[in-house]
């Protein structure tokens, strides 16, 4: 086991947020005042929560029996000679319940939201990964659910959109703006600062006003913790480097987070190149975005010279999002995490070698991670450790690489999205 | 005395609550903006919120929402903002700006406030500032003479309604309802609460907004309120009418409506 040489005082990533929910001048509470009176609740109500053993208890349990955590950490022995033949290990949140990291705060929230005697939730998504996470705690908690989604998204993620429907929660498509990810969120808040009363507001991702970032990093550090033991018990020490996708930065945090007082671990975070830097279609928001103010947060954010929101773009709806949690950009800012960009190209090159060399067909998002670590292996080589969070599985993905593939004709897959619209 | 207290006081001398209206900077086009908004004022409204054209929008209604993507489809920037409230200081009424956060702080907060009081603009309205998050604006605002308006909800705690009274000035904004912008057929049944609960923490003006859109409305909120502020109906008439032409006129008549609304004169065979 490798020695922690350095004072959790001299490295600790644990150090925001202060009070007011800032991580350095990022983070806040950027909202209507209609919405302040919910904050405050919110924030009484999950610090109540997270100290009171009988909450802890309920929530353990469904993670271990509805969840299936732990879940494993894979040695891709087959990948390593792709990646410079750096040993890779992945992080296996694609197999949780529902395919994908996003139900680790998805059921914390919602067992919250029924602590607070509200009966209502709604939810953005992008991927649609958050909404079936969402539409599925609700199910089983017996809540109303309502899932904001980006037009643009309802047909690019069109199995999930169906798999919302059956477990019993209403998808509104949202058709203003860029119709993706951003939009779903503006649609969300809209409703929520409509039906506070009884609705709470199940953010997917370590974005949006305090207490969100703290409170969603909560639930997912669980990801961290696993994968910590897990990685010292199979290799008797820690890695060199921990690699995630950076869409709002929920796995990349929760991976992240148990790692914080490690100094000889390098984090590191990918977020959507899409098209490329250059082209401006990308979601790359840490490589190129500047301080801004959306969605109740200050972050990085991809804005004109007059703070007007410029769309992002990437072939993973996950990733489309041109802002991130707060505690990225102060991670950037102070040098404690790396970030960088990974092209629609890499990620889907990634995504076929992986499923080839691993038979482990990955999200398109997680893609980018493995793309990531490819790349940082190659840079490292052989002695490197490299552990990767693998945040979510392909299924929903089957028709997108099957297009960018041309695995079948193009008739074919429309005609299927057509039919689950 | 600022012109806008100046309209306060005059309009409580005349025993009325003040008419407030709002449009989107460049709306309906970028030449007929500040025409539409003179014809409004010859018909009675009191004072001017221009609203500056945002992205994301998420306090807006989707009549507020469709006007301000056209306006910002016609490129509108920061500076048709300011001279759009030159433009409207030139008819007379004060006028204020209505802004989301990121634009001013991305411009430079002190840069901001700068201009805006150079074109005569008297204060501005953020409705996703809060107090906590205000400091650098609160200095750039003091030091520009630009009145800044927060919003007080009816979800708002007693010791928030102080902390935001005390944080404004000019007036404070009290949102009738728990929402997003856009006409309701009635005002909600909290906004009398909630002016009574801001009134015990200051003595500013307090005017009320969110859902108003008839004369018989303003009528009624004028009973409690000093000011009533329509925004969404304006809005609607412009984009319901074929011409610009045809919207002034649409507009000028909504005005004269809620103009005498604001001085207890209900249109004839309405009770609300
Ligand atoms: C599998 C998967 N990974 C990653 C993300 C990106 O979100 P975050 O950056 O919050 O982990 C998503 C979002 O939908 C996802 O579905």
């Amino acid at each position: 086991m490798a020695a922690v040489t350095q004072t959790p005082e001299q490295f600790d990533l644990g150090a925001g947020p202060d009070s007011a929910g800032r991580f350095g001048k990022y983070g806040g509470r950027f909202v209507p005042e209609a919405l302040m009176a919910a904050l405050e609740e919110l924030d009484a109500a999950y610090r109540v929560a997270i100290a009171d053993p009988g909450f802890v208890a309920e929530y353990d349990y469904l993670q271990r029996t509805y969840t299936g955590r732990p879940n494993p950490v894979t040695d891709a022995k087959n990948l390593s000679e792709h990646a410079g033949g750096a040993r890779i290990l992945l992080k296996r949140e694609d197999l949780n319940h529902t395919g994908s990291h996003k139900i680790n705060n998805v059921l914390g929230q919602a067992l919250l939201t029924k602590r607070m005697g509200k009966t209502r939730v709604i939810a953005e998504t992008g991927a649609g990964q958050h909404g079936v996470a969402t539409a599925t705690a609700a199910a089983l908690l017996d809540l109303e659910c309502v899932i904001y989604m980006g037009e643009e998204d309802t047909v690019r993620q069109a199995l999930n959109v169906a798999r919302m429907q059956l477990l019993g929660a209403t998808v509104v498509p949202v058709t203003a703006g860029s119709r993706t990810l951003k939009d779903a969120i503006n649609e969300a808040m809209r409703d929520w600062v409509t039906n506070v009363d009884q609705t709470h507001y199940l953010l997917g991702t370590v974005a949006g006003p305090a207490p969100f970032p703290e409170m969603v990093r909560h639930f997912h550090a669980i990801i961290g913790r696993e994968a910590r033991e897990q990685t010292l018990e199979l290799t008797g020490r820690l890695p060199d480097v921990v690699a995630a996708c950076v869409g709002g930065g929920s796995n990349a945090i929760g991976i992240f987070h148990a790692f914080r007082n490690d100094p000889g671990v390098a984090l590191y975070g990918f977020e959507a190149g899409g098209e490329g830097i250059e082209s401006g279609r990308h979601a790359a928001k840490l490589s190129v975005g500047s301080a801004g103010v959306l969605h109740g947060a200050r972050s990085y954010l991809l804005q004109d010279d007059e703070g007007q929101t410029i769309a992002s773009h990437s072939i993973s709806a996950g990733l489309d999002y041109p802002s991130v949690g707060p505690e990225h950009a102060w991670l950037r800012d102070t040098g404690k995490a790396t970030y960088e960009s990974v092209t629609d190209v890499e990620a889907m090159d990634a995504f076929a070698l992986l499923s080839r060399t691993e038979g482990i067909i990955p999200a398109i998002e997680s893609a980018h991670a493995i793309a990531g670590a490819i790349r940082v292996g190659k840079r490292l080589g052989p002695d490197a450790l490299i552990l990767v969070n693998l945040s979510g599985r392909g299924d929903k993905d089957v028709a997108t690489a099957a297009k960018w593939f041309n695995l079948v004709d193009s008739a074919t897959i429309d005609s299927t999205s057509e039919v689950v619209k | 005395m600022s012109h806008l207290a100046e309209t306060f006081a005059a309009a409580k001398a005349d025993g009325r609550a003040a008419l407030i209206a709002y449009l989107p900077a460049g709306f309906p086009t970028p030449i007929d903006c500040v025409p539409v908004i003179a014809a409004m004022v010859e018909n009675g409204v009191d004072a001017v919120e221009i609203g500056l054209p945002y992205s994301d929008p998420l306090m807006d209604g989707p009549v507020i929402q469709t006007a301000v993507d056209l306006a910002l489809k016609a490129g509108i920037r920061i500076g048709d903002v300011m001279s759009n409230v030159g433009g409207v200081v030139g008819t007379g009424a004060p006028t204020l700006v209505m802004s989301y956060w990121n634009p001013i702080e991305r411009y430079g907060v002190d840069r901001f406030a700068s201009e805006l009081a150079a074109v005569g603009g008297c204060g501005v309205i953020t409705p996703d500032l809060t107090p906590e998050e205000a400091g650098p604006w609160i200095e750039a605002t003091d030091e520009h003479g630009i009145d800044r308006v927060f919003l007080v909800a009816p979800s708002s705690s007693d010791e928030r309604i102080e902390t935001v009274a005390a944080t404004c000035s000019g007036f404070v904004y009290a949102a009738s309802t728990m929402g997003v912008t856009g006409a309701r057929t009635s005002v909600s049944s909290s906004a009398p609460e909630l002016v009574a609960r801001v009134r015990q923490h200051t003595n500013l003006p307090v005017c009320v907004g969110l859902g108003v859109s008839t004369g018989s409305q303003a009528a009624d909120v004028a009973e409690y309120a000093d000011g009533v502020i329509v925004g969404s109906a304006f809005v609607k008439a412009l984009l319901e009418s074929p011409t610009p032409g045809e919207g002034a006129a649409a507009v000028a008549a909504l005005a004269a409506e809620l103009a005498a609304g604001v001085r207890g004169n209900r249109p004839a065979g309405v009770r609300s």
